[in-house]
């Protein structure tokens, strides 16, 4: 029992491991992947005291459960929820040393979508294109975390962080979406822009780590005829045939042939991954710079 | 050439067809090598090239619009030999949408040279062009739920080998043994933008 792994206990609705992803492969057709909420990500590994870019898990609603084989710092941040070592309460937010043998449960998040767990050393699978990230879309990284799945632990670098509390913000009871309006906006009727910036709509249960889907007023079309397959970024607001905008997230395709009609602000795309489904959803225009 | 801003970090440049988009991917790759632009990622598609991760968009869109792209050459590349079974289901298909006998496909497919214009869909999986535009071809009515590993299809003025079993709608006309996508090879994709490739015909 003193292996540097833990074994999954409880997977949860979808446990992943993720780190800072895999970019600069788009042009093979590689999603880069990668934690949905970045910043929380690094929070956690930095309360463990690992680099940033180390693997974490990302849990999604309804938490995991996990049984390290060894005594191991770890680390909760993202969405709030209850954390316990073999059922007693422990912080959420801060480092967690968690005994050999001992079960450490993710409890379901109270608000918010995904909790980060970082694990003193990082979660060391083996890496694809240097990340170690589950990419869903193309089925690079290790698969989605399974009940009896055994992963395991690199080396601790450094002692965690000495904190007490630490500064996060609260998944959002709405959701603001600064957007850049283009590449594609003229595909669009000249209402459409100002429809996507001042209406009201909100996160459908669609949503996933490939894109958030919305629900409210459709985007009409300034004409019909297909778009030639162009690159895609992170944050795009693609507009599929439906007119209902969805916003790519990280593990959304490198190409697509749906017109972009604006862009989210890369820095706001945290809080969407944080985002439950109904949470009011607003696009605002936004000065092009992230 | 039409310079479009993509958020605050990218731009999408758009070409007149495809040719010249490949031509000036090749140059921004050239470029990039010698230190004149920092990009994260350069994405060539069907007719334009996305440039994201950049410092300043406005600098380098400004530019872009003074580039002179010089037109692909041929003379320095190696040419990939991708081995095929021209064996696929929907031969009989493709052999009627160009007016020829089925087996005169294989004869016209494998004399043509190809350039992996773009990828996507899938890591690894190329879009190729080089067939002449009178062997067009629509994709599928009813796309297959499963097309094998090594299944070089057809669709558009595109050619395509499926790196995995995965759905797809093209027109199956042969399968390759070759590997198309490896992550633990490097490289590992096969058919990068960029690289010129020949079919050629298996004994069945």
């Amino acid at each position: 029992m003193t292996d540097r792994a833990f074994a999954v206990v409880r997977a949860g609705a979808l446990t992943t491991v993720q780190d800072q992803g895999r970019p600069g492969h788009a042009h093979l057709g590689v999603p880069r992947s990668g934690a949905l909420d970045p910043a929380a990500a690094r929070l956690a590994n930095r309360l463990v005291g690992n680099p940033p870019d180390a693997a974490v898990l990302e849990t999604t609603l309804n938490g995991c459960s996990v049984r390290p084989r060894c005594a191991v710092t770890v680390a909760v941040v993202g969405a709030p929820c209850a954390v316990t070592v073999d059922g007693r309460p422990v912080a959420w937010g801060a480092p967690v040393r968690v005994p050999a043998g001992a079960l450490l449960d993710i409890g379901a998040a109270v608000s918010g979508v995904r909790c980060y767990v970082a694990f003193g050393g990082g979660v060391t699978v083996e890496p694809v294109l240097a990340s170690r990230s589950t990419d869903l879309l193309s089925g690079l990284g290790p698969p989605p975390l399974a009940d009896g799945t055994v992963l395991p632990l690199g080396g601790v670098v450094a002692p965690h962080a000495r904190v007490d509390t630490v500064p996060h913000p609260a998944p959002p009871h709405e959701l603001i979406l600064r957007v850049t309006p283009g590449p594609r906006a003229d595909w669009f009727t000249s209402g459409a822009l100002r429809t996507l910036t001042t209406r009201a709509y909100r996160v459908s249960s669609a949503s996933n780590r490939i894109g958030l889907r919305t629900e409210g007023p459709s985007l009409e079309r300034a004409f019909t005829g297909e778009l030639p397959s162009e690159g895609m970024v992170l944050g795009a607001v693609q507009v599929p045939p439906d007119g209902r905008p969805v916003v790519f997230l990280a593990d959304h395709p490198t190409t697509g042939g749906y017109p972009v009609i604006a862009v989210v602000r890369e820095g706001d795309l945290g809080a969407a991954a944080q985002a439950v489904p109904g949470t009011p959803l607003r696009f605002v225009t936004a000065a092009p710079r992230t | 050439m039409r310079v479009l801003p993509v958020g605050g970090r990218a731009l999408l440049v758009e070409l007149a067809d495809g040719d010249e988009a490949q031509a000036l991917h090749a140059e921004l790759l050239r470029r990039r090598a010698a230190g004149l632009i920092r990009v994260r990622e350069l994405v060539p598609a069907a007719r334009t090239v996305l440039l994201d991760g950049l410092d300043d968009p406005g600098r380098v869109g400004a530019e872009l619009a003074g580039l002179e792209i010089p037109p692909l050459s041929a003379r320095d590349e190696d040419v990939l030999e991708i081995p095929v079974r021209y064996d696929g289901p929907d031969l009989a298909e493709v052999a009627a949408h160009w007016g020829v006998p089925p087996q005169e496909v294989a004869q016209i497919h494998s004399a043509a040279e190809f350039r992996v214009a773009f990828c996507g869909f899938a890591p690894g999986f190329g879009y190729l062009t080089g067939l002449p535009g009178r062997y067009e071809v629509p994709r599928r009515a009813t796309p297959r739920t499963t097309v094998p590993a090594g299944g070089v299809a057809l669709a558009g003025p595109y050619t395509g080998v499926y790196p995995r079993p995965s759905p797809g709608g093209w027109q199956l006309i042969g399968s390759t043994n070759a590997v198309l996508w490896d992550h633990a090879r490097v490289p590992a994709a096969l058919l990068a933008p960029g690289v010129r490739v020949r079919f050629v015909p298996e004994a069945r």
